[in-house]
């Protein structure tokens, strides 16, 4: 088993750009429950808008870059205030149902073959990164960063993925720690006492599940420019379910909990795939091929998410006394 | 995008592209395709060219998706196939001229062509009719017929499953993301008992279930009830239970793996007015109904099934009463894994069945408990007869992928009129 070659392997998911589109879809969700707790479990809708936003709005349209960004930011708030007004007022529970049910509504209406003109269909979209991949200033050609290699395209997806990552970060840090952040986190707490002190608790909702859609719609586009690919499949659940694992695992109510658990997690799943793989290679695991060793990847998935609620609820950096799960 | 090309890849797309030049075409081919033997390519598309029973040899035919295409020829007994490599929806196209003389399609103007819907299975079959035109059109009213009669089929199906999910939340306040997986095992296990053990297909089934329930049983005693002593909150347990229905699916798909399993209950076909069924179908629904009315007599008439009605209303109340909550929470676990059992045996034995059988219908199963008001039994029932409706006769008017988006936003939409559900109180609502 080749040890450097995994090693280095783990460390480029560190820094991936997947890692950091997840990383953004779990600073929205931090938001959302986190801060406010709401139980969405749509989260992959709001960054299969954000893609398909991008991505229609260049193809079909040939908009410029940040017209796309813009329109894929506005389409997952639209659809927050439209997911919202109807369920915000409901018991967590049933947020929790409407949302992840909502979210397959959208994939099943990307996918189906019905508008396969604007939507690609089952097959998605390809192909347009051209505006954006144009901003890389950085000339072509190969570049390595310590023992990794990357093309010129790779390095830029990654600064941006990364930047975008510390300027929400930022933004979520301000927005918790200004008056309008107490309301969330009193709402979190105790809907009623915020209900009594005159607040519209529905109306900070609304705005809590816009602003964290948004980041996750931000997510949805780093993830589909890193490989120019937008596929219906990415925006299933188990995309979702992923984001909350991140979440809970570096900590709901912190800034700083979804950044390093997106980097942990990603680097644990390359990390135990690989020597897995390795295993299997050298026939020390016999009952399992190497296509099962991918299988074996959500299985890990689902079993750190059952491990963490049931153990540390409060996550990595969590503070238990903020991690309550109301209800 | 720098893609390397394999030796017997390049020679191919050399071929290929040879064959272009000489046909003076100019094609660009598209960056994302990658050329590999289409006889790897998973997914088939097939079918029979028969006039008047005889097979018709040597007709070409032609898929096409996008940019890719892919022809076959029929061989002597009329049968073709196409494999193709991705999912969607083809255009299939009959080469006209290479019709033999004396046969002729049906429709000479749009008979060439047909579709092959690849969007949720891996195989399609195209028919095409050949001969005399014989086939009657069907009137709208005998298709509505078809789709109501498979809508109430479907809704039976959903109402035990459904039942399960609301027993369960009625009495625990678990919504129970992992109950998908349920149907599931049972659909599985029948085909390892039925398709696999060749058993009788009564005891087949009568096994498959009682294995469901032991899985409800341990479920219950290895999860829910050491977190329901920890005091665990509900919406922690809902989050525990996403998680265990990923181990559940997963392990599930290491130990039967991903392809989707032919039970072949079969059955004969029976006719009824315009509708074809089979005897399996027409049995499974009497089972369905059958069941639903031990439910309703469970919890009206028995002493178990009061005391579960008064856990569902409140459980403090029930202890205080003498009643073993515990002791009602491990009979409801064990009744609605056995009652998912059935649905999941009869979904199997009508639909077949694979590792994501169960996740494919838990928002309908959650839809439908909804719908009717959490935590009911009458409820689910009503909800799932109502979204089975609705996903069937909606593909009347929609695009076949989206009739379960159609139940879902149907969910949608009644929450914002009545939250509480169709026959919910308004207590349940927070």
């Amino acid at each position: 088993m080749d040890f450097i070659n995994i090693l280095n392997l783990t460390g480029g998911e560190l820094i991936g750009a997947y890692t950091a589109a997840y990383v953004l879809c779990a600073l929205g969700l931090a938001m959302h429950f986190g801060f406010t707790g709401l139980l969405n479990f749509g989260q992959a809708a709001f960054a299969a808008l954000g893609a398909y936003g991008y991505a229609i709005s260049t193809l079909s349209w040939g908009w410029p870059w940040y017209s796309a960004v813009l329109f894929g930011l506005v389409c997952s708030a639209a659809f927050a205030v439209v997911l919202g007004i109807p369920t915000l007022r409901l018991r967590a529970d049933y947020l929790a149902i409407v949302t992840i049910a909502a979210a397959q509504a959208l994939r099943f209406a990307f996918g189906t073959g019905e508008y396969r003109d604007v939507t690609g269909g089952a097959n998605g979209l390809s192909q347009f990164g051209e505006s954006f991949y144009s901003l890389n200033f950085l000339p072509d050609g190969r570049y390595e960063i310590g023992v990794l290699t990357f093309s010129a395209d790779e390095i830029f997806i990654r600064v941006v993925g990364w930047s975008l990552v510390i300027l929400a970060a930022i933004l979520l840090l301000l927005l918790t720690r200004s008056p309008w952040g107490r309301v969330l986190k009193g709402i979190r707490e105790d809907e009623d006492a915020v209900r009594a002190l005159g607040k519209n608790i529905f109306v900070y909702k609304l705005q809590s599940l816009a602003i964290g859609g948004s980041l996750a719609s931000l997510g949805g586009m780093v993830f589909v420019m890193s490989s120019q690919t937008n596929q219906p499949s990415t925006w299933g659940t188990n995309f979702t379910f992923m984001i909350w694992t991140i979440l809970l695992l570096g900590g709901a109510a912190t800034i700083l909990g979804p950044i390093v658990g997106g980097m942990i997690f990603f680097a644990l799943l390359m990390f135990l795939q690989n020597v897995m793989e390795g295993l299997v290679n050298l026939g020390l695991l016999p009952f399992l091929d190497i296509a099962q060793v991918g299988q074996i990847r959500f299985l890990l998935v689902g079993l750190i998410l059952m491990l963490l609620v049931i153990f540390r609820p409060q996550g990595i950096f969590g503070n238990k006394k903020e991690m309550q799960f109301n209800g | 995008m720098n893609r390397l090309q394999k030796g017997p890849a390049r020679a191919f797309r050399a071929l290929i592209a040879g064959f272009l030049l000489f046909a003076g075409l100019m094609v660009a081919t598209p960056a994302h395709a990658e050329e590999v033997d289409p006889s790897t390519y998973p997914y088939t598309i097939a079918g029979t060219f028969l006039q008047d029973e005889t097979a018709i040899e040597g007709v070409k035919i032609t898929a096409t998706l996008d940019d890719f295409s892919a022809s076959g020829t029929s061989n002597e007994f009329g049968e073709w196939s196409i494999m193709v490599p991705e999912l969607g929806k083809y255009k299939v196209e009959i080469d006209v001229t290479s019709i033999p003389e004396g046969f002729a399609l049906s429709d000479p103007e749009n008979g060439a062509i047909g579709e092959a819907d690849l969007t949720e299975t891996d195989f399609a079959a195209v028919l095409f009719s050949f001969g005399a035109d014989t086939s009657t059109k069907i009137t709208f009213a005998d298709q509505l017929l078809i789709r109501v009669y498979a809508g109430l089929n479907f809704g039976l199906l959903l109402a035990i499953a459904a039942i399960g999910i609301s027993l369960i939340f009625g009495t625990t306040g678990l919504n129970n993301f992992a109950h998908g997986e349920m149907v599931t095992f049972g659909a599985l296990m029948m085909w390892f008992t039925f398709a696999v053990l060749q058993l009788n297909i009564l005891l087949a089934a009568l096994l498959a279930i009682l294995a469901t329930t032991a899985f409800g049983w341990a479920q219950d005693a290895g999860l829910w009830k050491p977190l329901r002593k920890r005091r665990m909150g509900l919406n922690q347990m809902m989050i525990v239970s996403i998680g265990f229905s990923i181990v559940a699916r997963y392990l599930m798909l290491l130990f039967f793996e991903g392809d989707t399993k032919d039970i072949g209950g079969g059955g004969n076909i029976i006719q009824l007015g315009p509708i074809y069924t089979s005897d399996i179908t027409l049995i499974g629904m009497a089972i369905n109904v059958i069941a639903l009315a031990g439910v309703a007599l469970f919890l009206t008439r028995t002493r178990v099934g009061k005391a579960t009605r008064a856990v569902s209303d409140n459980a403090s109340l029930a202890a205080s009463t003498g009643i073993d909550v515990e002791r009602i929470i491990r009979i409801v676990w064990l009744f609605a894994a056995a009652l998912t059992g059935v649905a999941g045996v009869l979904y199997g034995l009508q639909f077949q069945a694979n590792w994501l059988t169960g996740f494919d219908i838990l928002l309908l199963l959650f839809a439908a408990v909804t719908l009717g008001g959490l935590g009911t039994a009458l409820g689910a029932t009503v909800g799932a007869l109502i979204i089975g409706m609705v996903v069937e006769v909606s593909s009347m008017f929609i695009p076949n992928e989206l009739k379960y988006a159609a139940a879902l936003v149907i969910l949608i939409v009644i929450l914002i009129v009545r939250p509480q559900g169709v026959l919910g109180k308004k207590q349940r609502i927070g």
